[in-house]
């Protein structure tokens, strides 16, 4: 049995947090830099690297929408610390949000509305594995981007081109609303829940990291034409780059369904994954 | 580059074309979600609201805490279409410019053309960037409410874009 010291995970979750709100992830800066655009959206873009760089070098957030936390863990069955991890966890969450001046951004009750002050609670999802790996996947997400994503109970009948539909449509109606240019994760099959979670997982991934299913590499790269075709383009004011990249997983599923899952992710997609 | 300062006049409206790019300086109040319907409340009781709507410039944000020796935070506009509902009430109480970012409803993109108001977009996600160009921050309204308290901003050289007019 390992034992981890739960001060050690407060710490660095804490930490992880205000670093992936005051840092960009250097695929999407990458991004930036090199999108091959029009003069107009180039001087948007010119305005994220600057925010980029002002944002790290001054250690104020990124987005003023700092997000709510959402954490993957991952324990092995060998692994053991003092406390209840969800505890662990929001403890780390009211730490990194008080001492680096992230906004508090979620409410106790959703029809009262009355903020927490502490950005607690996480929303935490728990995947108990063989051996002693501990791992917290974690993202801070907002919520302009949250409300664009879409979960639709397809039929098989509807195949890749339901997908498609599905996705171009949301974004030419709502891209605008979400911060382009924007990563989408596209959650396939599972059912009603697990499409959702395997959707947000998608975020995940590096950009240009291609499914390794290669039907399912081949759609990604048509979605990802399809919705730039759409002209939304940087910050919603026209132009060739909505979307940076387009991340789909798949799930078996029941005979009768065919889910399909969007979540949508801006361009501040803030993430880490914390190995302890 | 155009250069405008608030509030904006019906000249100053008749002169801004959709699409252009212009650099706001003057007051802006914030105000999003929670306090649209505490401001929309108080007009149907017939009270006071805690600043004066006609004239005035609304700007969709709730920034993030200032750390010591910053004005303000981050600063980046929330999404306006949530606004939307609130909006025709309060163009009619004379709010003449709005700042946020996405698209707005057939029925508020009406109702700026009815009002001689202007929605500007300014870019989402760049809350640092933006936060440079806010030079004075005081909450005059509803603290209890955090980042969706109503602050009063002095901007220089706000970056927006004409979207509806």
């Amino acid at each position: 049995m390992r034992k981890i010291d739960s001060k050690l995970i407060i710490d660095k979750l804490a930490q992880s947090l205000a670093d992936i709100n005051f840092t960009i992830d250097k695929g999407i800066l990458g991004c930036f830099q090199q999108a091959n655009v029009e003069t107009k959206e180039k001087e948007f873009l010119n305005i994220l690297v600057e925010n980029a760089e002002i944002a790290d070098a001054k250690k104020i957030a990124l987005c003023q929408d700092t997000g709510i936390v959402v954490v993957f863990a991952k324990v092995g069955k060998d692994v053991s610390f003092d406390g209840d991890l969800r505890v662990i966890i929001n403890e780390a969450v009211k730490k990194g949000y008080e001492e680096n001046n992230l906004r508090k951004s979620v409410v106790a009750d959703p029809l009262d509305r009355k903020n927490t002050g502490d950005n607690t609670p996480a929303i935490i999802h728990m995947e108990l594995v063989d051996g002693d790996v501990f791992e917290l996947a974690v993202m801070a997400k907002g919520g302009g981007s949250e409300n664009v994503s879409v979960l639709e109970m397809m039929s098989p009948a509807d195949g890749e081109q339901g997908i498609v539909d599905l996705v171009v449509n949301r974004i030419r109606e709502k891209g605008a609303n979400c911060c382009p240019p924007l990563i989408l994760g596209i959650g396939v099959g599972g059912n009603f829940e697990k499409v959702a979670m395997i959707s947000k997982k998608a975020l995940f991934r590096e950009l240009g990291q291609r499914n390794p299913n290669s039907r399912y590499a081949a759609l990604e790269e048509r979605i990802l034409k399809e919705v730039n075709d759409l002209g939304i383009g940087v910050g919603g004011f026209g132009g060739k780059l909505t979307v940076m990249d387009v991340f789909i997983e798949a799930s078996p599923c029941h005979i009768a369904s065919m889910p399909v899952a969007l979540n949508v992710g801006c361009h501040s997609t803030r993430h880490a994954v914390i190995k302890l | 580059m155009k250069n405008i300062t608030l509030p904006l006049t019906n000249e100053d409206i008749a002169g801004l074309n959709e699409g252009d790019t212009v650099f706001l300086s003057g007051t802006l109040y914030t105000a999003r979600d929670n306090t649209h319907m505490k401001l929309i409340k108080l007009l149907d009781a017939g009270e006071k609201t805690p600043f004066e709507l006609d004239n005035a410039s609304i700007y969709y944000m709730g920034p993030t805490p200032a750390p010591v020796g910053f004005v303000c935070g981050s600063a980046g506009p929330t999404t306006s279409a949530r606004m939307d509902k609130f909006t025709p009430r309060l163009l009619s109480e004379g709010v003449k410019v709005m700042i946020g970012k996405g698209n707005r409803s057939e029925e508020v993109k009406q109702s700026i053309k009815d009002n001689d108001a202007v929605y500007f977009g300014t870019i989402g996600g760049a809350g640092a960037y933006l936060a440079d160009k806010i030079k004075k921050m005081d909450c005059v309204a509803f603290p209890e409410l955090g980042p969706e308290a109503v602050y009063k901003l002095y901007v220089v050289d706000f970056p927006v874009v004409v979207l509806n007019k």
